[in-house]
């Protein structure tokens, strides 16, 4: 088994456990930490599949995805915050 | 063969911490808390298990000549530095916005911002 | 002009970085490429030349401060990030917490300065940043283990929160 699909099935198991929480709660911003996680887990597990397929645009597709998650989390918490 | 050791350290490494924050997110008490196990071990299991990309990469760059290599190499360092910047940033936010909601830390033993913002 | 100049070659300088590897012209470049760096790096200059310069500090541009800034990810920040996550592994394993909000001295004149200082923070020692008081440039820091004596003090000096080195200071020489 190659490295890289080992890697990335044990990360999407963990984006998962992270989604538990993000159902759980209690609160929303307790929701928006796991979503936060679960970015994080999206991003490496991306690169982590350009090494798997050898496809450098899934590289610049996480880079792209962890600077709008990075934008979205930013939203969410300034609506939390009560700025918005 | 020495590559394949690199890697596998770096890839247990990075899937160690990656466990150990989702299992913090799910285990500690409070929004702050919860935050600390985030921000600091995933993000420093996602810089283990890109930096075995990296290593793959240059090594076969420099086997190959190959220059598809050289590109997802660079592409994965500047992914790393974007992730760490932009969670660093993230978790603030999220921490500021929690605070504003008032959410209270759990079993704090002293809480100055709330003492600044209430004289 | 000059924020105009500085934007261009910023946003041409990262779009270089993206397309690396794409043909031969001083060994990673194709031609196309190169023309359309340029182009970008025209229309992105005109139109966010206003916001991306408006600290207006010109300490940032010196290059022996971009090494340095490097070196300090590389070296210190990383060996104290190390530290950080092998103890926020055995507090999720054991469990045992005693966290506040602590008020931290940052002494760090600039925004820029600030911003590293508070993101340092948020990564390394068994600290994040929660608020900063805008007018002194204070940051308020959730510490996850209260050290006994600390949650009586009126505030700290920043180099206490960092076991190995003195980032503070070293932050102080790259970005004022």
């Amino acid at each position: 088994m190659s490295p890289w699909i080992f890697t990335a099935s044990i990360m999407a198991a963990l984006m998962l456990l992270a989604m538990v929480r993000m159902v759980k709660g209690p609160t929303s911003a307790d929701r928006l930490v796991a979503l936060d996680s679960i970015n994080t887990l999206v991003v490496a597990s991306m690169i982590v599949l350009a090494a798997a397929f050898r496809q450098v645009v899934f590289v610049d597709v996480a880079i792209v995805y962890a600077l709008l998650s990075y934008v979205g989390a930013l939203f969410i918490a300034k609506y939390l915050g009560g700025e918005l | 063969m020495i590559l394949n050791i690199l890697i596998w350290t770096a890839i247990g490494i990075g899937l160690f911490f990656n466990t150990l924050g989702v299992v913090g997110i799910l285990r500690f008490p409070d929004v702050y808390t919860r935050l600390h196990a985030d921000t600091k071990a995933t993000t420093f299991g996602s810089i283990f298990t890109s930096l075995a990309v990296i290593l793959y990469a240059a090594a076969h760059y420099f086997k190959t000549q190959d220059g598809q290599y050289a590109t997802l190499a660079l592409h994965a360092i500047i992914a790393v530095v974007v992730l760490a910047i932009t969670n660093a940033t993230a978790a603030h936010a999220i921490a500021r916005a929690a605070h504003r909601r008032g959410h209270k830390p759990v079993q704090a033993v002293c809480d100055r911002l709330e003492e600044h913002n209430q004289p | 002009m000059l924020s105009f100049v500085v934007t261009a070659l910023f946003s041409g300088a990262v779009y270089l970085l993206l397309t690396a590897g794409s043909g031969s012209i001083l060994r990673f470049w194709s031609s196309q490429e190169l023309l359309i760096a340029a182009i970008v790096a025209v229309v992105v200059g005109f139109a966010a030349r206003g916001y991306f310069t408006r600290a207006r500090q010109s300490a940032v541009l010196n290059p022996v401060r971009w090494l340095r800034a490097i070196g300090y990810a590389l070296g210190p920040f990383f060996l104290e990030m190390a530290k950080a996550n092998i103890d926020v592994a055995c507090r999720v394993i054991t469990g045992r917490i005693r966290p506040g909000i602590v008020r931290v001295k940052s002494g760090m004149k600039t925004d820029f300065g600030t911003l590293m200082l508070a993101n340092s923070i948020t990564l390394t020692p068994g600290t994040l940043t929660v608020g900063i008081d805008e007018e002194t440039n204070d940051l308020y820091v959730h510490m996850i283990n209260v050290s006994a004596g600390i949650e009586s003090r009126e505030s700290l000096e920043a180099s206490e929160l960092f076991g190995l080195f003195d980032c503070p200071a070293r932050i102080r020489r790259i970005a004022e």
